[in-house]
């Protein structure tokens, strides 16, 4: 146990507090209108603005509350623990702020059950009044989800940049090259350019095997601090650098198409771990469609932001390559249970721990898990590294 | 999240999925019925808002008393952002397409704001980033209007 460790005392503190009750039992304002109200005035009770705010916490989503506020936090939390929930974010934000994660947290509650009543209004769910503006704003248009989005992120990166349905179809290629290696992968004949282009239509510019697979799958993984690491009966592997950010849920929020928020999380988990992308010997990058890999290696500065099509030709992302990119096969070919990121931890853990068999990169000791939720919505980024990068 | 409601006066949108009305969008959706599309506005930066909020998300003004959130009425001009094809309406759940190839589409209106949309009146592999469009209305069950939009310059737009 860790319960000596002192390292959060003294390290971070609340600075702003507000609250609204009434005698009457009931609130004029109710959902986000409410929540607003709050956050605004405890960063006004703070002499602070939503401008400096890079943290939140909401127990329902806090990527939607931070979608809602405008705000482009490093630190979202959604810890959702009944009443004790602000407690738990408290204690969560304070151990964000001691590791540099972020600098200014707001954590909200608003909940207007007995006006909901007596006013008839729909009951709102935990304090969440109010549609998803999903709903209310893209879903009427017949948009595929999640398919849909990247497609348009796909559209408009190929008239920005000249990026071409073949540059795309590359990554689904050495992608399969990498499956071939994996017994366990759900894909492993091989696959050229003419049969991802000659695969039918999805949401256009996607194919079929632009897309990832749909399958079963499950995973886990035991962290411990470093030092009881040490005496376990695997070689560690350490977390060098992490980070996260989120710009949007909905498509039609996302500030630029064609931009990732992992430009932000792969810039502050690689500072973080003191490594650049030159160090990177096995990249683990989240590939829910061919587009989101590709997007990746601009994002995470492997190349310039516009050149990822001509970059994952030529680079050399399967075996043998120099940037060996999901090894296990991706989610385009060994699985794709839904929320894939599980697997590309276990499989930079296999590859660090030189335990990756036949699709083993040799000498790797730096491996990224860069994963991305939702709809290129919130991404994060883990740098790993064996015992001779500490 | 939404749920799908009969409609008996448009077969062709039985099956589109009908917005909810949000907490701060009642303007907007009323407007609709009129066929005048309006987008919320923010006085203090002299910029338009969507979605709609309680409050500015870039100045952080919650609008106490009245100010500075106002409602505009917009041109019901845009230009495409992104424009993608669905291949299999069926996939999508989107019937209302009736089995044909359809477009979604991002569209910046000229008053400054992103919203997403269909474009109609033209062969849906024809759209493209940059093209000029215009708001072009397909009625809802309950008399509001959802805002397509269609290639500019027919009919003198």
């Amino acid at each position: 146990m860790s319960g000596e460790d002192r390292s959060l005392r003294g390290a971070a503190a609340i600075v702003g507090v507000t609250d609204d009750v009434s005698p009457t039992g009931e609130l004029d304002r109710t959902g986000r209108e409410l929540e607003v109200a709050m956050v605004l005035g405890a960063l006004e009770d703070a002499g602070l603005t939503l401008a400096d705010v890079d943290g939140v916490c909401h127990p329902d989503s806090a990527v939607a509350f931070a979608e809602y506020l405008g705000v482009h936090p490093t630190f979202v939390e959604s810890t959702m623990t009944g009443g004790s929930s602000y407690e738990v974010h408290v204690e969560h934000a304070a151990a964000a702020i001691a590791a540099g994660l972020c600098e200014v947290v707001v954590s909200v509650y608003a909940s207007t059950p007995r006006s909901d009543r007596t006013r008839k209004r729909r009951q709102a769910r935990r304090g969440m009044a109010g549609p998803n503006p999903m709903a209310e704003w893209e879903l009427p248009f017949g948009l595929r989800l999640p398919m849909g989005p990247y497609a348009l992120s796909a559209a408009r990166h190929m008239h920005e940049f000249g990026t071409t349905s073949e540059q795309l179809a590359s990554i689904a290629v050495s992608t399969r090259e990498w499956a071939a290696r994996n017994p366990r992968a759900r894909y492993r004949d091989p696959i050229t350019v003419a049969d991802v282009l000659a695969s039918p239509l999805q949401v256009s510019p996607l194919h079929l095997l632009d897309c990832c697979l749909v399958t079963d799958g499950a995973g886990a993984f035991v962290m411990t601090s470093a030092a009881r690491a040490r005496t376990l009966r695997k070689a560690p592997v350490y977390v060098l650098g992490a980070a996260t950010c989120t710009d949007h849920v909905g498509i039609s929020q996302m500030p630029t198409l064609t931009t990732t928020p992992g430009a932000v999380s792969g810039a502050r988990a690689f500072a973080m771990a003191g490594l650049g992308p030159a160090d990177v010997d096995v990249l683990m990058g989240y590939d829910s469609f061919t587009i989101t890999a590709l997007l990746h290696l601009e994002d995470l500065g492997f190349c310039a932001k516009g050149e990822g099509g001509p970059f994952a030709v030529d680079v050399g992302l399967g075996p043998g390559g120099s940037l060996p990119m999901n090894t296990n096969g991706g989610g385009l070919s060994f699985t794709h249970p839904g929320m894939y990121g599980m697997f590309l931890i276990t499989e930079a853990v296999r590859q660090l721990r030189g335990e990756a068999d036949i699709r083993q990169v040799d000498g790797a000791e730096v491996a990224v898990a860069h994963g991305s939720g939702m709809f290129l919505s919130v991404l994060s980024t883990a740098v790993l590294g064996t015992e001779a990068t500490l | 999240m939404t749920t799908a409601r009969p409609v008996e006066t448009r077969p062709a949108a039985a099956t589109r999925l009908e917005p909810p009305v949000g907490a701060e969008s009642g303007p907007f959706w009323e407007a609709t019925r009129e066929g005048r599309l309006l987008v919320q506005w923010c006085t203090r930066c002299d910029r338009g808002i969507f979605y709609p909020r309680a409050f500015c998300p870039y100045c952080g003004d919650a609008g106490d008393a009245g100010g500075p959130l106002e409602w505009r009425q917009a041109s019901g001009r845009a230009t495409v952002y992104a424009a993608v094809v669905e291949h299999r309406p069926e996939a999508a759940g989107a019937t209302f397409a009736d089995g044909a190839p359809f477009c979604i589409a991002l569209v910046d209106l000229e008053e400054g704001v992103r919203i997403m949309t269909n474009i109609v009146g033209c062969p849906p592999a024809d759209v493209r980033s940059g093209m000029a469009v215009v708001v072009s209305w397909e009625p809802l069950s309950d008399g509001r209007q959802l805002a397509l939009f269609r290639p500019a310059g027919e009919e003198g737009t």
